[in-house]
């Protein structure tokens, strides 16, 4: 656990945080941050994300931050290619970190990790679509310099 | 969600504390770099200074420092001061407009469609505001300065 009480003890600690491929062993405490967030414990959704995501896959990632065998958070994206006319970009469609790990610039490391793969793989754009309430994540990726897209997202109720 | 004056001024001088933490500024400062009227920014620093975001500093000369915290403190945080948020903005039956409305009930359904529109423009709007930090204005304006 990274102490939030000590800013620079928080930074110090940032530094031991490694961010790797989501491990099968990884996966009980992905399923237990995302469940601590959210309310919801979503076992087979996350294990099919680690199929579909897990290991070394050319346009999908799915990363986390270990501490000393911790797993402080996640990311998951990957590159979608012409979708409505949009040339390749990359898609972040899940980020979280435990609360007891926050402002010690975690999510960012995670953030930073994917959009290098992205960058590797030649995209020059990363998008995310969030709830318009969840104003933590929100924040978190204005914090990192992310504007409006020039897109809506539109749904409607399937009676 | 169109903004007051007062907010604009609101907006604009917070960010100028925010960029100077430990710096004393003084309303008459603030109105010259931005063309306002002192009297108008004193009414306005006094709002902020209740709210907690600016604290007055005594002795000579006087002047504000700003009193927040720049990672917690959104745009809406300070557009809320000024601004009625908890009313909506068009969407669903206006009172007002009801008796005229009476006449044709397709004008009235019209009114309410565009109401509804014009509330989800609002929505957006406010989730804009309430998403973005004064560190994250800071960081804009920088970038739009290099």
């Amino acid at each position: 656990m990274i102490s939030l009480k000590n800013p620079a003890a928080a930074r110090t600690a940032t530094a031991t945080v490694r961010v790797r491929g989501a491990q099968a062993a990884d996966l009980e405490q992905i399923i237990e941050i995302d469940a601590d967030i959210t309310g919801l414990r979503k076992a087979s959704y996350w294990g099919e994300i680690l199929r579909r995501y897990g290991g070394a896959r050319q346009q999908r990632f799915f990363l986390v931050a270990d501490h000393g065998g911790r797993i402080e958070g996640y990311v998951v994206g990957d590159v979608r290619d012409w979708e409505f006319g949009s040339p390749a970009c990359g898609w972040v469609f899940g980020v979280g970190v435990r609360p007891d790990a926050r402002l010690a610039g975690i999510a960012t490391q995670l953030l930073d990790a994917i959009c290098d793969g992205f960058r590797r793989l030649g995209v020059g754009t990363v998008r995310t679509l969030l709830a318009r309430d969840n104003h933590l994540v929100l924040s978190f990726f204005r914090s990192q310099g992310m504007m409006a897209a020039p897109f809506i997202a539109l749904e409607k109720d399937l009676d | 969600m169109k903004l007051q004056k007062n907010t604009h001024l609101a907006l604009c001088s917070v960010l100028e504390f925010a960029a100077r933490p430990g710096a004393q500024l003084s309303a008459a400062e603030i109105a010259q770099k931005y063309r306002m009227s002192p009297h108008h920014l004193a009414k306005v620093l006094r709002s902020l200074g209740r709210a907690g975001l600016v604290r007055a500093a005594r002795g000579a000369g006087g002047g504000y420092r700003f009193a927040g915290n720049t990672r917690r403190v959104t745009l809406m945080d300070v557009i809320g001061l000024f601004e009625d948020i908890s009313a909506p903005k068009g969407g669903g039956r206006r009172a007002g407009r009801r008796a005229k409305a009476e006449s044709g009930a397709a004008a009235f359904e019209v009114e309410d469609a565009l109401g509804i529109v014009l509330a989800e423009i609002d929505e957006i709007a406010k989730a804009t505001f309430r998403s973005i930090t004064l560190e994250t204005m800071l960081k804009l304006v920088a970038r739009r300065r290099s």
